[in-house]
């Protein structure tokens, strides 16, 4: 919790006048939040301790291990931790999320930050931007899964368009599912899926801004190169930081790609990610407390990266009041 | 003139862009029209004419389960989005408009719930719903989609913002119980931003994999995105399944673009305010 009220310090409430009052009112706020913190508590506060509980945890065979009572489960302290860190699957799908994420992010958010750049600079195209701002929105509606299995296809090379336009050139093409190339498909499918929602975000926050503003610093003579550079990008940072933050999280728990793109291409493993570790280990193999070991290491490397991210930039999590 | 030009390389960009995205749409529209021999034989871009048939053939594929599929992700995405906005709108206009012991520790614990990682809750969950015998039934997928703390962090910043504090005092003045406040007053003001909220849920949950995957065994409660996973994974062993896995991903894409297309007006968020500029 230290972590969290350091980034995201408790309100500093300036009411606006007139002061809006508010109510003190006994219950009635509690039976409000009800519903929201008992699911809260059921879904989100007790899976964490129990991932947490479970981590420690390790399964006592005594005897032959026959018979209900041979198996026991009992502390094993950092055990379980020592040994999925240890796993020789467990480096190389953290090496290769690490060079996912650096190929997603940045050339997401850097297409996002683009184009919102480009429709908002050519309002007065209303038409084209209009057609071109749906078209790249439109693969938010498109579940990860079916993405996957569209580009998943598309990168077969028996039917890929790729293969035939290398070789309608004399090229020869190359195999977009082999295995130095994986990464490259499969983080083409989250840049497909993830950069016209940040666009939008993006965007919406850069209309807020009135055009009078720009047209004054072009009238000082100011190119729209710089416009965008010296007032457009500060506007949006808070936006872009937010955007960081989300694609980052999403980003270490890169699964449903990989798996769908699986029964395509035989060189994505059942360690591909570490996601695919975890659910390997706690499903195939039914060791749970290896599984729960290696989500809570996943989970605070994200906490990790997305705290020091923001305490890097110096913002704060969230704006605190409207 | 430098005006001009700029704006056309500015243009030729976003139409990159659109196409670059419309690419893999455009690919499964022409591939759901070839036999499954066409499929890999014939030239990528160029249609058919066996898309009726691939319907059918999707439709008897175990009775019509394609269609429990859509119907499953319906239900799931529908109830769960409804549930998550209703929980979220009360959760929110408590924090924004009451005062009381705890009010902040709350805030930030739902802040941090924001930043959770999925990963971390979703075997400790399943564990726990199967404790209670519920995985591998409706609730398994339901459930957990009630709770969405960045549909209550959105709904405390609409509530903040659209609800006069007066109103309400003029509301309870009248004699109007809390909760009737809230279903008469609150409720329809905050009906642009509880549309986003629902939104945001909505296609979370529609396009959520690892949940259910997880949660579910019996193939007739699956929602189409693991449904279609199966496919994928029979047509390794026979081929001809994928013409039904080209199909059904087309078939199930088309209502959430046309959700989007009707709606377009509440996807202009602004994530770090919270804001919808509507």
């Amino acid at each position: 919790m230290s972590l969290i009220t350091e980034a995201a310090p408790v309100e500093v409430a300036t009411p606006k006048p007139p002061a809006p009052r508010r109510r003190k009112a006994g219950g009635t706020p509690y039976a409000f939040l009800a519903p929201a913190l008992i699911l809260f508590a059921a879904f989100l506060a007790a899976p964490i301790v129990y991932a947490g509980y479970l981590s420690l945890r390790k399964v006592k065979v005594s005897g032959l291990g026959l018979g209900s009572k041979a198996r026991t489960e009992v502390w094993a302290g950092f055990d379980n931790y020592a040994r999925s860190l240890s796993d020789p699957d467990f480096l190389p799908s953290v090496g290769r999320i690490g060079a996912y994420g650096l190929i997603v992010v940045p050339t997401m958010l850097g297409l996002a930050l683009l184009f919102a750049l480009l429709l908002d600079a050519n309002r007065t195209r209303a038409g084209i931007s209009r057609v071109a701002r749906v078209s790249i929105f439109l693969p938010y509606a498109v579940p990860a899964v079916v993405a996957s299995l569209l580009w998943g296809f598309l990168y077969l090379p028996r039917v890929s368009p790729i293969t035939d336009a290398f070789e309608a050139v004399g090229l020869t093409a190359p195999n977009l599912l082999s295995s130095d190339l994986t990464l490259w498909a499969v983080a083409n499918i989250a840049i497909w899926g993830g950069t016209g929602f940040n666009m939008i975000v993006i965007y919406t926050a850069l209309k807020a801004v009135p055009s009078s503003l720009y047209e004054s610093a072009r009238i000082d003579g100011a190119s729209e190169l710089s416009i965008a550079w010296r007032i457009k990008i500060p506007i949006v940072m808070p936006s872009l930081v937010m955007t960081f933050v989300f694609s980052l999280i999403a980003t270490l728990q890169v699964f449903a790609e990989p798996m769908t793109l699986r029964p395509l291409a035989n060189t994505i493993s059942t360690t591909w990610t570490p996601l695919m570790k975890v659910y390997r280990d706690a499903f195939a193999r039914n060791d749970l407390y290896a599984a729960a070991a290696t989500s809570v290491v996943i989970a605070l490397a994200t906490f990790i990266l997305s705290f020091g991210f923001l305490k890097l930039v110096g913002r704060r999590a969230f704006d605190q009041e409207d | 003139m430098q005006k001009s030009k700029r704006s056309v390389s500015a243009t030729i960009l976003l139409v990159l862009g659109a196409v670059y995205c419309l690419i893999p749409v455009l690919w499964v529209l022409i591939a759901s029209s070839k036999s499954s021999s066409e499929l890999f034989s014939t030239f990528t871009l160029a249609p058919s004419t066996h898309l009726w048939d691939n319907i059918v053939d999707l439709n008897d594929y175990r009775d019509g389960l394609y269609w429990r599929w859509m119907a499953n992700t319906a239900l799931y995405a529908g109830v769960g989005a409804a549930a998550s906005t209703l929980v979220s709108a009360m959760a929110g206009y408590a924090l924004a408009k009451f005062d009381f012991r705890g009010k902040s520790f709350v805030f930030n614990l739902i802040l941090a719930g924001v930043l959770v990682p999925g990963v971390l809750l979703a075997i400790p969950q399943y564990l726990l719903l199967a404790e209670a015998g519920m995985t591998n039934t409706y609730w398994a997928v339901l459930l957990p989609s009630f709770i969405s703390p960045y549909g209550i962090y959105l709904a405390r910043i609409f509530a903040a913002a659209s609800i006069p504090t007066e109103i309400l005092e003029a509301s309870r003045i009248d004699g109007s119980s809390e909760w009737r406040t809230f279903a008469a007053v609150v409720l329809p003001m905050m009906r642009t931003g509880l549309v986003t909220v629902f939104l945001f849920q909505f296609v979370a949950v529609w396009n959520n994999f690892m949940l259910p995957y997880i949660m579910l065994g019996d193939d007739r409660l699956y929602p189409i995105t693991v449904g279609l996973n199966g496919l994928l994974n029979q047509g390794a062993n026979q081929p001809s399944m994928y013409t039904s896995v080209v199909t059904g991903a087309l078939i199930s894409i088309v209502p959430l673009i046309a959700l989007f297309l009707t709606l377009q007006r509440y996807w202009q968020v602004d994530l770090a305010a919270g804001g919808v500029k509507a």
